[in-house]
């Protein structure tokens, strides 16, 4: 079997902030109702991370789980264990309605780094990242496509579907040019 | 002549100077000056030609409101029209050129219109559209085109780059005057978050030109000391050189920042449009002075008393030796002080019978001539001003004097610029004493809890001295902060000294009863040309709405809106009226505050980013080989591939021949897929496609359709059945999205007890469809599961490994071949499909496009979502009864079926059609019935749905609706194509072009 590529292949852009596609990274969508029995001990087993409140993220080393509505969060993971955590959740959660599917491949994640990585997401988003928790993950848009966001050592995580993952790649180089500073 | 002064000049360096061009004739200019007072410097008067009558205009203010003086800027791809030379910031190499003069600038043929004036009366467009009906077209449209308008659009592409930023604040504060920094000062020290913008490079306003102490210093030192302070606090953030454009819902503010208009080229995008969400607003806007209705008040040399002064005290430039300040109040002594104080020649003309106010009394203690009662009658010149005649205001236009002057500054009074507080609904109060409109604080335009969104304060609140305008600055920003819940630890103003100011006398014409000649050169909107007697004729001709009069006459229409004109133009129609002025009422005032440069608006919207471009995991790929794309939805997919010296048409044939005699290879992963889960998940599938889905084995692939409400087909594909309680439906390549939505809606308004969760996985996966007799073949070359027809039968799926690779294999057909759909893991598609592309060499595998899947799928009679479909087409139309269950109770688009309408027995239906002669149809051709419709047009009774020269039988074939079409079987009928053209014979036939047994995807 090949190894996995991502959508750009680890593009990077240098400008006033760092712009660099990272992955592939393991993503699971996991769909549960609030209250769901042992929902948290399935994430945990998963990839080790605590149920997230509303509009939070939790993390376990480098894994994490964001909070995306009320009943759907995603998970992050290595791209390896997706096919593990997986089955530790239908495992925790057999006989619970739930959905937990493989979402890695359909999305393309971004690091954006630097002291002023926030003005690059403050370009492209009508989010706030100054009214940003440290441990808050926001879904928002980024000009004209679907994208979520959270804070992480130094700058910011950004996920967007795979299919316009050149788009995104664009915006943030434009938005992070030097010179361009607000 | 008016030219720099020896002295003075506070925002000028007089060791930078710099060079920059008017009409190609090179100017000396300081660091500092705009690009008005740089003209002026130089004694350049005449900048432009007006809209209509190409009069000759000059520079009228100091600000942005300036009507007049708007200039090509830049070159090439940095050329921008229509800019305000008042706001242009000089810099060295500054190329401008005037507007709408032809040939040139000093000679117009346009004036021509200035002497027909009499045949372009006030509606003229209007009235040329009515009589004589043919004029318009060859007469009137040709010349005003020609001689009307302003800027000419740049003819390149833009060479800047912009972009767009989010701003959040709790108060913004439109307006760096004394005022906003006063409203910030309370703000900030409250602990509020505060964003303060201004529009110009510079703080402070008008207050260091007018002179006001503040704090017992000039003002200018309070200014400084007052930023510094608001540089200290960290919830405060300042930006100069942004505008703002805009107020609207909910605390939605629009501003424009001008990075590099000043500094082109030095690689910092251009302008900033900024997009603000504040909780409350201060519009600390200022006000805006008038001018005076008089004759000939449009001649280069006339300006406002403020802007006279302006230019004097910012830019040391004096715009004539002698100037005439003429007024109805006590500021435009400002102007008579300074300029005299500069050692220039005044003389004022007041239009009170004795001003004896503060500043009238110092301007004749300091030897300024006086004329009391008195107003101009009209002023002298053509190209600049030579002198005016001053007679009684009272009077009709008897001259009693001639004064020679080459200046005349002038003030009608002030109007506070209202603008950001009527955005959203704010209403106005007519302040009778000081003839002005300003904020009713009882009727604030109101934001998302019914409390008031927007304050007024300082000047643009009608406070028009600096001593009041302190005072209520800080009054509105501790309302501010009360309305936020926030308590104001400061709340005292700074004090200014007040000048003591009589009243002034509102004055709309002058003289009061001047005769028609003199009103026909008294100008209210000097960029629309529109003059006071257009105004009167409007209101003869039975205009008494303000709204209607602005649009018959244009006035305020012009890219300054009516910044000037608008109150004496409604002052002028309310005397026509015999009405009070309130009654009259404002026009409506709209963003921008001033205009917005388009490429701020498209912001980083451009080249590759202007549109999110979808691309599969092969589309580098594609694009290697030279596949011709097109757009499906936002996806781009290859069309064709065409080799080399092929056409787009050789190669779509070449393509299908390929696929049905050997192999080929497309990229189907824009194909939607969404997984469907929960022990209700097949009662929802049974609700949302017409036939069963709950029954579907597991293991097996079922088509499907589904429909809305309405009974009307919405989407069609391929639903599979993964295990007990999980299926994955495959929708449309446009419809993913749309479909997923569908199914949300459903389930979470109506169905929300359903236990069903879906996922869209659409771009987890590549799709690639393995199609030809040779598919099995090269399957089993790669090696891996078992792809037979026993292990892997037709309208089955398997999950398997092939090559190395983890696949899902789907037995189904598009185009009635042996085919493998062959779904496998985004991040491995690219790898799979070069694999497949490599072993399938042997097998003579060629990749085919879009073109073909249609040609081929046409072939098969295959119905195409969009193409047979319109959002009008039910699936009965289309004969696919057999794919709407009689069994269920209901499904959506059941009990819209039923309609009478719907369930009609002659509605149009799907056929083929053969051309008699072997011909393509054209698309979109009708069939067409005996009579006409009661709209007078031709009757139909059927229309092509797809058509296509089919490679595999040699000749055009095509799908269509006919009416009662499945029972007139051989009957030959005539097509007409939209275009009217030639009519091309057809005979009805079975949809099903080839292979209608099926036999060669079963096998």
């Amino acid at each position: 079997m090949s190894e996995p590529v991502s959508a750009l292949n680890g593009a990077v852009s240098e400008g006033f902030a760092r712009v660099a596609e990272i992955g592939p990274l393991g993503m699971i969508t996991l769909r549960a109702k609030p209250g769901t029995a042992r929902l948290a001990e399935a994430i945990k087993a998963a990839n080790g991370c605590a149920l997230p409140d509303a509009r939070r993220i939790t993390h376990a080393g480098d894994n994490s789980c964001g909070w995306m509505s009320p009943d759907e969060y995603l998970l992050v993971l290595p791209y390896g264990d997706v096919a593990k955590a997986l089955a530790a959740i239908a495992a925790a959660l057999s006989g619970q309605h739930h959905l937990a599917v493989d979402v890695s491949d359909a999305r393309a994640v971004f690091r954006v780094t630097g002291p002023n990585a926030d003005q690059v997401l403050r370009k492209l988003s009508p989010a706030d990242p100054g009214a940003l928790a440290a441990d808050e993950i926001r879904r928002s848009r980024f000009a004209q496509v679907a994208a979520a966001f959270w804070p992480v050592d130094g700058g910011y995580t950004l996920v967007c579907f795979r299919s316009v993952a050149g788009y995104v790649m664009g915006l943030l180089t434009h938005s992070a040019q030097p010179g361009s500073e607000i | 002549m008016s030219a720099r002064l020896q002295r003075g000049g506070r925002l000028i360096n007089r060791s930078a100077q710099i060079e920059f061009t008017f009409n190609g004739k090179t100017m000396k200019g300081l660091k500092g000056d705009t690009l008005a007072s740089g003209l002026l410097a130089n004694d350049q008067l005449l900048v432009g030609r007006s809209f209509k009558y190409h009069r000759p205009r000059g520079i009228v203010a100091s600000g942005p409101e300036e009507p007049n003086a708007l200039v090509g800027l830049g070159e090439g791809a940095r050329f921008e029209p229509n800019q305000r030379v008042t706001t242009t910031e000089l810099f060295d190499g500054l190329t401008s050129a005037s507007q709408n003069h032809w040939p040139s600038l000093e000679f117009d043929i346009g004036a021509l219109n200035n002497r027909l004036s009499r045949f372009l009366p006030a509606g003229f467009y209007y009235k040329t559209f009515i009589h004589p009906r043919s004029a318009w077209k060859h007469l009137f449209e040709p010349i005003i085109r020609r001689s009307a308008g302003l800027g000419k659009s740049p003819e390149q592409a833009d060479a800047d780059r912009y972009e767009y930023t989010y701003g959040h604040c709790q108060i913004l504060i439109a307006g760096g005057g004394i005022a906003g920094l006063q409203a910030a000062l309370v703000a900030g020290a409250a602990g509020a978050n505060v964003l303060l913008l201004e529009q110009t490079a510079h703080w402070g306003g008008r207050a260091p030109v007018d002179g006001d102490i503040i704090d017992g210093k000039p003002a200018e030192d309070w200014i400084s000391a007052t930023l510094q302070t608001l540089a200290g606090m960290e919830n405060v953030t300042l930006r100069n050189r942004m505008m703002v454009s805009g107020v609207y819902d909910h605390g939605y503010v629009l501003a424009e920042e001008r990075i590099a208009d000043h500094t082109p080229g030095d690689g910092r995008p251009r302008k900033r449009l900024w997009r603000i969400r504040a909780e409350k607003i201060i519009a600390a806007t200022g006000a805006l002075e008038r001018p005076l209705s008089f004759a000939g008040n449009d001649i280069p040399g006339v300006m406002l008393a403020s802007a006279t002064r302006d230019y004097a005290v910012n830019f040391a430039v004096s715009p004539g030796d002698h100037t005439v300040v003429v007024t109805n109040n006590d500021d435009a002594y400002r102007t008579a002080i300074t300029l005299k104080d500069y050692g220039l020649e005044v003389t004022v003309v007041d239009v009170r019978q004795a001003p004896t106010g503060e500043l009238p009394s110092r301007a004749r203690a300091m030897g300024i001539r006086i004329e009391t009662g008195r107003g101009i009658v009209k002023v002298k010149g053509c190209k600049r001003v030579t002198g005016v005649t001053i007679g009684l205001q009272a009077g009709e236009g008897g001259a009693v004097e001639e004064i020679a002057c080459d200046a005349v500054a002038m003030s009608g009074g002030w109007s506070p610029v209202v603008h950001l507080w009527s955005h959203c609904g704010g209403k106005l109060i007519w302040d009778e004493t000081r003839a002005l409109f300003r904020p009713d604080a009882d009727r604030p335009p109101l934001t998302h809890d019914g409390s008031a969104m927007v304050y007024p304060a300082g000047a643009a609140n009608g406070a028009l001295s600096a001593a009041a305008g302190l005072a209520d600055a800080a009054a509105q920003a501790v309302l501010t902060l009360q309305s936020l819940g926030k308590e104001a630890g400061l709340t005292q103003a700074a004090q200014a000294d007040a000048v003591e100011e009589e009243a002034m006398l509102p004055v709309w014409i002058m003289p009061a009863s001047a005769g028609p000649e003199l009103k026909s050169k008294m100008w209210l909107d000097f960029q629309n040309d529109v003059k006071v007697s257009d105004v009167q004729l409007a209101a003869r001709e039975g205009y008494v709405s303000v709204e209607h009069t602005k649009r018959y006459t244009t006035l305020g229409m012009a890219t300054d809106q009516g910044k000037l004109s608008n109150i004496n133009g409604l002052a002028v129609l309310a005397d026509a009226l015999g009405e009070e002025i309130p009654r009259v009422g404002t026009t409506t005032f709209r963003p921008p505050y001033t205009p917005v440069t388009l490429g701020a608006l498209a912001g980083e919207a451009r080249g590759d980013i202007f549109q999110p471009l979808r691309k599969t995991p092969m589309h580098d790929w594609h694009l290697a080989q030279g596949a011709y794309m097109e757009p499906v939805g936002l996806w781009q997919r290859p069309y064709t591939y065409p080799r080399h010296g092929e056409t787009h048409e050789q190669a779509v044939n070449r393509e299908v021949i390929n696929t049905r005699e050997r192999l080929g290879l497309l990229d189907a992963s824009t194909l939607g897929k969404i997984i469907v889960k929960g022990p209700d998940a097949g009662k929802f599938l049974d609700m949302l496609y017409t036939n069963m889905m709950s029954n579907l084995g597991i293991g097996k692939c079922r088509y499907g359709l589904m429909c809305n409400e309405q009974g009307f087909l919405s989407d069609d594909g391929v639903v599979i059945r993964i295990d007990e309680d999980t299926w994955l439906c495959h929708t449309t390549s446009g419809g993913a999205d749309r479909i997923h939505g569908w199914m949300e809606d459903w389930l979470q308004c109506e169905w929300w007890d359903w236990q069903v969760f879906t996922a869209n996985v659409t771009e987890q996966y590549g799709q690639i469809a393995v199609v030809g007799p040779n598919g099995r073949k090269l399957l089993e070359k790669l090696g891996g599961m078992d792809v037979s027809k026993e292990a892997l039968p037709f309208m089955t799926f398997k999950d398997g490994e092939l090559g190395g690779f983890p696949v899902r294999v789907h037995r189904i057909s598009f185009s009635g071949e042996l085919s493998y759909e062959i779904a496998v893991p985004a991040s491995h598609a690219l790898a799979f499909w070069e694999r497949l592309y490599e072993a399938g060499q042997e097998f003579g595998l060629q990749p085919y496009g879009t073109e073909g899947l249609h040609v081929l799928r046409a072939e098969k009679g295959f119905i195409m979502i969009g193409d047979e479909t319109d959002g009008t087409v039910i699936p009965q139309d289309l004969n696919l009864d057999w794919a709407i269950s009689k069994k269920k109770e209901d499904f959506l688009g059941k009990r819209g079926q039923q309609r009478t309408y719907l369930a009609a027995k002659d509605r149009w239906k799907l056929v083929g059609f053969e051309s008699i002669d072997g011909t393509v149809i054209p698309d979109g051709a009708y069939v067409i019935a005996p009579g006409t419709n009661e709209y007078g047009f031709r009757n139909a009774q059927g229309r092509i749905t797809s058509t296509y020269y089919s490679p595999t039988l040699k000749k055009g074939i095509a799908m269509g609706l006919l009416k009662n079409g499945p029972a007139r079987m051989g009957e030959v009928v005539e097509f007409t194509s939209m275009t009217g053209g030639v009519s091309v014979s057809a005979k009805v036939v079975d949809p099903v072009f080839y292979d209608k047994d099926g036999e060669k995807q079963n096998v």
